[in-house]
């Protein structure tokens, strides 16, 4: 099994959650997340005083898949998050050594 | 609240007036609205660490404010309006003399009073409720400039006793027939003649430009200056932790702001309505004139801009709105805005730090209300062909004020600062006032905070719990 973490911009949750649920995907975790890459922060104006605010608002998309749907989820991330402009996030895939369902103590792929 | 002439009672029973006594009674309490308003005003602008802080200082100054009002407060800013007794040195009245509001209440009920001589009676009462409202809000505006790093017990301490030492007495100079006012002993009729126990040209300061936002501010910059900055000023981002809250409480201090100054006549007639509209005027125009020089300084027009524009054009016209026209308030209020606009970069370039801008916002446009009015006055003033005498007065109570607020400012908060101190320990400043002072926290948003009820137990307390953090006494 495998875990797909994603790093999006909010207002493509939506349409990212939908394109997983049409591949086939039937859970998720999404959390409010904040950061940056190369793209760095934005900055803000108070009463003529300027502050940069290097955190800006992301969500973090979670996704545990079997071995072999992997690749294409994060290829259904891909192309549905993806703008092409600078902030649009990141997909990353690490191996996961045993999944248990909380409600039936089903272990595995069973428990996915 | 122009100058009170002050009239001895007639032979005659004076009548109530019912229509200016309701009319106080709903101006007084908007204008107590308008210090929770402030406090949200202010509280939206502090970081999300320290917003109850904020709003205690305010909600702290309506206790203390209050009380002090009611015992010795009225007494020493207006006790010898009703009989005409002496003051001392037209600096303030006799503490003393109304104690408690002793000799309000006869067996009629309460006496009524006519403070301007105009032949509208109304319960002294309800006038002793409207002029407690500026007091409260005057101490409270304070606040801003030392927000987030202040013992809450030495401002609770400095509340009464800057309001007992300057505002009373400021009170007293410019509304109570003191030397600030027309009176016959006033500065203006000793510089520019009286005529029949009135000076020939009355200073202006219809609802406090003077009194509450002069002062305010002029103790706000010598209280940022003794009590110091904040740790991490000028170099991290303190934004602003919730910025509707700081447009509802831009939302309220407009709407109080109407009994204030509209309030300030004490009657509802035709005076009171122009004020309204001239309140209104100026106000608009101010929060265009603050959002023209962010959109070409910062390239932005921002909300929190808005809402101070609304506040420096509220300030500005305060002292004004009874003297001039509607199109005066607007070149007032436009030039407030933009002036405060400007001002508010100041505090970064000489390194004070006022930490919500109460000498950008509230000193520099109630300067600029109270010697505007020298200039636009329809009567008087110098644009209308009034020549400079006018303008002259207002330059001098302007300074006067700021003068004495800059003087009796800086005695109690330098005593205070040897005695109680005025900072937290650094590390509440840098924690967060609410929970060490307060034993509180604004927010508990994400509902995961944990924890248990009561302080007890096995598993030691933490930040959230009884124990207080060392230095956090208050």
């Amino acid at each position: 099994m495998k875990l797909v973490t994603a790093i999006i911009k909010p207002h493509q949750l939506d349409a990212v959650k939908e394109a997983l649920e049409a591949y086939g995907i039937s859970g998720m975790t999404v959390s409010e997340a904040s950061g940056y890459g190369r793209q760095r922060g934005h900055s803000e104006v108070y009463r003529g005083a300027e502050y940069t605010v290097d955190f800006v608002p992301k969500v973090r998309l979670e996704v545990l898949v079997d071995d072999i749907d992997a690749s294409s989820v994060v290829d259904v991330i891909l192309k549905t998050a993806q703008t092409g402009r600078i902030g649009d996030g990141k997909i990353w895939t690490v191996p996961v050594e045993d999944v248990v369902r909380v409600r039936t103590g089903e272990h595995g792929a069973e428990a996915l | 609240m122009t100058t009170a002439a002050l009239l001895p009672l007639a032979a005659e029973t004076p009548k109530i007036n019912e229509a200016a006594t309701a009319f106080m009674l709903v101006a007084a309490s908007m204008v107590l609205l308008m210090t929770p308003g402030l406090a949200l005003f202010y509280g939206g602008m502090t970081r999300a660490k320290s917003v109850l802080n904020m709003i205690m200082m305010s909600f702290g100054a309506m206790g203390v404010v209050g009380v002090i009002y009611i015992l010795w407060g009225y007494s020493m800013s207006f006790g010898n309006l009703q009989d005409g007794s002496s003051d001392v040195g037209g600096v303030f009245a006799n503490p003393f003399h109304l104690f408690g509001l002793s000799g309000l209440f006869g067996q009629d009920g309460t006496r009524l009073v006519d403070p301007f001589g105009v032949g509208v009676f109304i319960p002294e009462t309800i006038y002793v409720g409207f002029q407690l409202t500026f007091a409260v809000i005057t101490v409270a505006l304070i606040s801003g400039a030392i927000a987030d790093r202040v013992k809450f017990g030495t401002w609770m301490v400095f509340a009464g006793i800057w309001v007992t030492l300057v505002y009373f007495p400021l009170a007293h100079m410019v509304w109570g027939g003191g030397l600030l006012s027309g009176a016959a002993n006033g500065l203006s009729a000793k510089l520019f003649g009286a005529t029949d126990g009135v000076a020939n040209v009355l200073p202006i300061d219809f609802a406090g430009g003077t009194v509450v936002h002069i002062n305010a501010g002029m103790a706000g910059l010598v209280l940022a200056l003794l009590v110091g900055k904040r740790f991490g000023f000028g170099t991290q981002a303190m934004r602003p932790q919730n910025v509707p809250i700081v447009m509802l409480g831009a939302g309220l201090l407009w709407f109080g702001w109407f009994g204030f100054n509209a309030g300030s006549e004490l009657a509802a007639d035709g005076l009171a309505s122009t004020v309204w509209l001239n309140t209104t005027a100026a106000t608009c125009a101010a929060m265009l004139g603050w959002l023209v020089v962010e959109r070409f300084r910062d390239g932005h027009a921002t909300s929190v801009g808005a809402a101070s524009g609304v506040v420096a054009g509220l300030v500005a016209i305060t002292p004004a709105c009874g003297a001039l026209s509607p199109v005066g308030s607007l070149v007032l209020g436009v030039v407030a805005g933009a002036l405060a606009a400007l001002a508010v970069g100041l505090k970064y370039r000489l390194g004070y730090d006022d930490s919500l801008d109460v000498v950008g916002v509230h000193l520099v446009a109630g300067l600029w209300g109270t010697i505007g009015a020298g200039l636009l006055a329809t009567s008087t003033g110098l644009f209308y062909g009034g020549g400079v005498k006018q303008l002259a007065i207002q330059t001098i109570i302007a300074l006067v004020s700021v003068l004495i607020s800059g003087v009796g400012t800086t005695v109690i908060g330098l005593a205070l600062k040897a005695t109680l101190g005025w900072r937290v320990s650094r590390d509440v400043e840098s924690d967060g006032i609410d929970a060490a002072v307060h034993g509180e926290t604004a927010y508990d948003i994400s509902g995961v905070s944990g924890g248990r009820f009561g302080s007890g137990g096995a598993v030691p307390t933490t930040a959230h719990g009884a124990k207080t953090p060392e230095g956090a006494t208050a």
